[in-house]
């Protein structure tokens, strides 16, 4: 008998050291990897910083975005250079605008074009790719048979139409760039849904007799969101280069609100005269560009499965 | 195989069809046409045009006259370029689009891969992040900034090139769009190159063939080389397509007078037949080159058999 207490308080103890070693979860493994990677973590310290700038700074200056110095108009290539004194930190543009603050809110519109476009096509996507993957059969082949149809089309051509139907309003904009560009997202959720759906854990859902549309929702998508994390990030990128593109063409923001792009293919214009004008919204939109995509790569690294 | 290529050529006439429904009713029913101006025209003279291009009619009726038209290879009259037809305008400025683009296609495949490669070799090294960082740069400098400061760098300070033109494609027109064309598919190729080049080292077989003893450029061109390419391939499928077909940007800065501009115009202008034209030329290139991609899969990898 004393035997088995002592087994049974060996056991008990064991058992509390037991408690002690936690299980790492797939997310907190990713985090502690994430932490370890150093490009990452400070592209995203620099993210958030212009971020906070972009929010912040168009209330440090004495100007408006859309406020004409007209005293710098009379001389753009010399009185519209960077000048703290008279408040143009970066500058002024042919119209004699303070760059800085048009900068600013340029960032902002461009942000937020990348980050909601980016939203709308992962969500999309995401749907997309898993209902086709876990239902399979029929439905699968039609549903992949009109995503290559959409592919088959250039994608200026949607933009073009899209802008022409829906006017210039720039939520429209990043609603009808995000609506295009899930296709990726949905073929590569497609694929993890197919590995992912003959799981045991699938298998059990199913057998208790939870319906195809919670399966889907419940145990797919929070399986299959590493990757489209990691894809979020670098669409960001994409969508602001996207948009950049679409002022270029003149197609993007309306007078007097600006993005980067618009105002980079204003300063390319001048670039010669005031160098200023193109330097800055460029240094920036680089900058971001640059952190968005060691971001991403620090995340694939982090939560990418094929990595074990 | 034989079946497969020709299961690919049957699927490819329905996607294709579709293709050209929905665009032309899309085209059509964005607002605007073709001839409104800022100058109006008589309303006798606009009635005739309309009547002389079918605008007059409903659209279903103008859709079945097109698909007439195509039927016989003919894309129709372009409606901004008077005296032209479509088909005289892409024999025009496809080619140009597509010598830019072939250029530009093995600049980036080979610089591109060679930058993978060595970065994925020396994982985490600087020179990792020196050529990764490189190739990046494709990524973050957007064609319309690098565009015009290849222009003032290699035509106004240094007076090497000529700023623009095209003149029959020869050398000099050709180094500074190939440049802004190829810089973005570099990075990408890079990218995608560097990632499957490090899952393939990792695996199995690059170990068995290291414990053999094999020399490290023969792991590295016999074994590894050939599965890191499959991402890479199916990349180059659609990224082929949207290299050749030409860029606006270029067309805009260096007056090539490629495909670009013609289709970003004539989406502008409503030009319906021009927009029409390019997207069946595009959708044509995709269909086909998803299939030559699929079709390198099945040589590349002995896995695959269709």
């Amino acid at each position: 008998m004393i035997t088995t207490k002592d087994k049974v308080q060996a056991v008990e103890q064991f058992a509390e050291k037991v408690v002690e070693v936690e299980g790492r979860s797939l997310w907190q493994d990713a985090r502690r990897r994430f932490f370890s990677n150093h490009a990452a973590v400070t592209s995203l310290i620099i993210l958030a910083i212009i971020a906070a700038i972009a929010l912040i700074g168009p209330f440090l200056s004495q100007w408006n975005y859309d406020d004409i110095d007209w005293e710098a108009l009379s001389d753009i290539s010399v009185l519209g250079r960077p000048n703290i004194e008279n408040g143009h930190y970066f500058g002024t543009d042919t119209l004699g605008r303070d760059i800085f603050v048009r900068t600013m809110q340029g960032g902002q519109i461009s942000l937020l074009v990348g980050i909601m476009g980016s939203f709308v096509a992962i969500i999309i996507g995401t749907l997309y790719g898993a209902t086709s993957g876990y239902i399979g059969g029929r439905v699968d082949s039609v549903m992949m048979r009109f995503l290559e149809i959409l592919n088959s089309f250039p994608f200026m051509f949607f933009v073009i139409i899209l802008m022409t139907l829906f006017g210039r309003h720039i939520f429209l904009i990043f609603v009808a760039i995000g609506a295009i560009s899930w296709l990726d997202m949905a073929r590569i959720v497609r694929g993890q849904t197919l590995s992912l759906k003959n799981k045991e854990y699938i298998e059990a859902a199913y057998a208790c007799g939870v319906s195809t549309p919670k399966i889907i929702l419940r145990h797919i998508v929070p399986n299959v969101l590493g990757i489209v994390v990691v894809y979020a990030t670098l669409l960001v990128p994409n969508m602001i280069l996207l948009e950049s593109f679409i002022s270029f063409l003149g197609l993007g923001v309306q007078e007097p609100m600006t993005s980067w792009g618009a105002l980079i293919s204003e300063g390319a214009q001048n670039m010669e005269i005031a160098i200023w004008q193109l330097a800055w919204p460029l240094g920036f939109l680089v900058v971001t560009l640059f952190c968005f995509n060691f971001l991403g790569d620090g995340l694939r690294d982090a939560l990418d499965p094929k990595d074990r | 195989m034989l079946t497969f290529i020709s299961k690919r050529i049957l699927e490819a006439i329905p996607t294709l069809l579709i293709l050209i429904t929905v665009s032309f009713f899309l085209m059509h029913s964005a607002p605007g046409s073709p001839f409104t101006s800022e100058r109006a025209l008589p309303p006798e003279v606009l009635a005739n045009i309309n009547a002389k291009y079918h605008l007059d009619e409903p659209v279903i009726n103008q859709y079945f006259y097109y698909l007439g038209g195509l039927l016989q290879g003919d894309l129709g009259p372009s409606f901004r370029y008077k005296d032209f037809t479509i088909n005289e305008l892409i024999a025009q400025s496809f080619p140009v689009s597509a010598e830019i683009g072939i250029w530009s296609f093995l600049v980036a495949l080979l610089i591109g891969v060679g930058c993978g490669i060595i970065a994925a070799l020396r994982q985490n090294s600087w020179l990792d992040y020196s050529v990764m960082g490189f190739a990046n740069l494709g990524i973050v400098l957007p064609n319309f900034v690098l565009a015009p400061l290849c222009i003032l760098f290699f035509s106004i300070y240094n007076h090497w090139l000529p700023p623009g033109g095209w003149n029959g494609g020869a050398w000099p027109y050709l180094v500074m769009p190939v440049i802004a064309m190829s810089t973005s598919y570099i990075a990408q190729i890079a990218r995608i190159t560097r990632g499957s080049m490090i899952e393939t080292m990792h695996s199995n077989f690059i170990r068995t063939a290291r414990a053999k003893g094999l020399p490290k450029y023969r792991i590295i061109f016999q074994h590894a080389l050939r599965p890191a390419m499959l991402p890479v391939i199916s990349y180059l499928g659609p990224a082929f397509v949207g290299i050749v077909t030409g860029s606006v940007i270029v067309d805009v800065y260096f007056g090539t007078g490629g495909i670009g501009q013609h289709f970003i115009n004539g989406a502008l202008n409503r030009d319906y037949s021009m927009v029409m034209g390019v997207t069946i030329l595009v959708g044509t290139l995709t269909i086909l080159f998803n299939a030559i991609v699929d079709i390198l899969y099945a040589v590349i990898d002995p896995k695959i058999r269709y």
